[in-house]
């Protein structure tokens, strides 16, 4: 029982412990090591030079922004454009419809019914089951392209254009993506674990209450954590349906303060600015990546794997 | 794949029963399959036989937005030029540049997590922020890169700005943007049996040898995954171009996606947009079937336990 949910689970780390700690370093194996610690360090450099830009930029003055060669280290540093470009255009605001009307509703709706959906296709026997979980596996190669035009005559139709509706709503569908995820982990739960409920007279839902769900806590998160990152992220769909500004999330915002900005000509601190209030929407989804890493990174490993 | 195995022999009564219990709980997702997938998937197959300006009501034009698309459309050409480039090049290199970097973490080391993380932020990043930062980053006079030339009284480079430097440059940021498949590729090399290597060390095999003819042939099915990935994510690709380089200059970046967004929302031909996502999602899964029919050739698929 233990054994098979063990195995099922993927851990990169039990890997990497099993491998011997103190290899023998012969002269060759140390250059190798070295070469390959440059390699890595120079790349690492090079992903974090635009993170680099964009978080010391946000510290610079007009000055420091049309110097030749660049300021690295803008020195005074000008903290006071954070608070100041946050607060002068409104992002307090941006953020809440972010967060409020869209990924914490979206995160909510999308892992209860991904989940629920999930238990159907892997703790239940029905006929018919396999042919269905194949469509909606299917439903993952439909471009978004496909759906975009008619999808937006409906909504348009309903009175759900400029809200939040057409990005929730669907929400509560459950996504195939998750849907295929979850699977996967529910199937790695012990079958006897249900049985023995069912014998005690639990009904379906009520298994997947109590027992698959604490069991598939680890598993919950992720799903949870890919929804908020995605909503938090989302650029496509608000720019859709979202045309009334004061309802605008961080994403659509953030480019309508470069056209307020840097469009008309180079506003003086236009683009620390514009730096500041990218690096204040980036880093919680940095630091909750950081937290959160081995979740986050077993889950994309298991759909990828396992696919 | 291992589905659960069958306790007891299922009776008619008891088999309907669960037929309609799988299906209650299956239900949300088949109402939006309904809603969201199937109706707006017919619905566009309708509208992209008609001329559809959301004002008026749709106009039968049977297969005119198809003979526009392919025989009158001055710009089409261009656009599907323009993303088979863009999904020739990025694709493949994406796929190179995550298998390498995968290879570099792939070892027991200090700092691993961390380095890990640092190729892994450039994904998780909003598009939007990726947008502004390489718009600053890259820009001609300003940027780091061009204003560091500059003060070294070199040439500036006009990445976004030349038509010929706009589509590689758009490349070089998607391969910066390769945490997924990084991470995919990471755990299919620690999947790769130790015995082989230590079969081939014994063998006499050097390191090239032994990456060569172990690491990348096991992790050729994954290869494929991120390959296909790849491709149908660079059909796709939109908010990019649309943020960097609104298609240009000289129409360097118009993308099918990009070119598909502009006839919905900015042309309001709903009619001809539609048409032009189907054509799009025929592309799309010939290309994927075309891959799948190559990975017999090569792709090795062994030494599966399930």
């Amino acid at each position: 029982m233990a054994t098979q949910a063990r195995a099922s689970t993927p851990s990169i780390t039990v890997t990497v412990a099993k491998r011997e700690r103190a290899r023998p370093r012969s002269g060759p194996a140390l250059i190798a090591t070295v070469l390959r610690y440059l390699l890595l360090i120079v790349l690492a450099l090079t992903f974090l030079l635009p993170f680099y830009w964009m978080a010391s930029s946000a510290l610079k003055n007009d000055s420091q922004v049309y110097t030749v060669p660049p300021v690295w280290i803008p020195r005074p540093a000008h903290w006071n454009n954070f608070p100041d470009a946050w607060l002068q255009y409104d992002f307090n605001r941006y953020m809440l419809n972010t967060v409020v009307r869209y990924a914490l509703p979206a995160t909510v709706a999308t892992t209860l019914a991904s989940a629920l959906v999930a238990y159907g296709f892997s703790r239940l026997r029905w006929p018919g089951r396999d042919a269905f979980f194949f469509v909606c596996l299917m439903t993952m190669m439909i471009p978004f392209q496909v759906t975009m035009v008619p999808l937006f005559i409906v909504f348009k139709r309903l009175g759900w254009l400029n809200s939040y509706l057409p990005l929730v709503v669907p929400a509560f569908c459950g996504s195939p993506y998750f849907i295929f995820m979850l699977r996967q982990f529910f199937m790695t739960i012990p079958q006897e674990l249900s049985d023995a409920a069912r014998i005690d007279g639990a009904g379906e839902f009520s298994i997947l209450l109590r027992i698959v769900l604490p069991l598939a806590q680890p598993a919950l998160t992720v799903v949870a954590l890919f929804q908020f990152m995605w909503s938090w992220n989302d650029y496509l769909g608000p720019l859709i349906y979202i045309s009334k500004t004061a309802l605008y999330p961080l994403a659509l915002a953030i480019n309508q303060l470069r056209t307020i900005l840097v469009g008309v000509g180079l506003a003086p601190l236009a683009y620390p600015y514009l730096m500041a209030v990218s690096t204040v929407t980036t880093v919680p989804i940095l630091i909750g990546f950081f937290f959160t890493q081995r979740t986050f990174i077993e889950g994309i490993s298991l759909t990828g794997i396992k696919g | 794949m291992a589905t659960l195995s069958l306790r007891r022999p299922p009776k008619s009564a008891t088999r309907q029963h669960s037929l309609l219990l799988g299906l209650l709980f299956i239900s949300p997702w088949l109402i939006g399959f309904l809603l969201f997938t199937i109706y707006p998937l017919v619905s566009s197959l309708y509208y992209g036989f008609t001329r559809y300006d959301l004002l008026n009501p749709p106009v039968p034009l049977g297969l005119g937005n198809y003979i526009d698309i392919f025989t009158q459309d001055p710009h089409f050409g261009k656009v599907v030029y323009n993303t088979l480039y863009y999904v020739g090049l990025s694709a493949p290199l994406g796929v190179v540049a995550a298998f390498l970097m995968a290879s570099l973490l792939n070892t027991e080391m200090a700092g691993r997590s961390v380095f890990r993380a640092i190729f892994f932020f450039p994904a998780i990043v909003p598009a939007v922020v990726t947008a502004m930062v390489w718009a600053f980053l890259l820009n001609v006079q300003y940027g780091a890169i061009n204003s560091t030339l500059a003060g070294l009284g070199l040439s500036t480079i006009p990445f976004l700005s030349s038509p010929e430097l706009a589509k590689p440059s758009l490349i070089l940021i998607h391969m910066w943007a390769q945490g997924n498949a990084i991470v995919i590729f990471l755990a299919s090399l620690q999947d790769v049996p130790r015995s082989l290597y230590e079969a081939a060390t014994v063998d006499g095999a050097n390191t090239w040898h032994k990456f060569w003819n172990i690491t990348v042939p096991m992790c050729t099915p994954v290869i494929l995954f991120n390959l296909i990935m790849g491709f149908i994510g660079g059909f796709q690709n939109f908010i990019l171009p649309w943020l960097l380089t609104q298609g240009g200059p000289n129409q360097a970046t118009e993308f099918y996606s990009v070119y598909l967004y502009r006839n919905a929302f900015s042309y309001f031909r709903m009619g001809k947009a539609s048409a032009l996502a189907w054509i799009l999602f025929v592309i799309i899964v010939t290309f994927t079937v075309i891959l799948f029919k190559s990975s017999a050739r090569w792709v090795y698929y062994g030494g599966g336990e399930e």
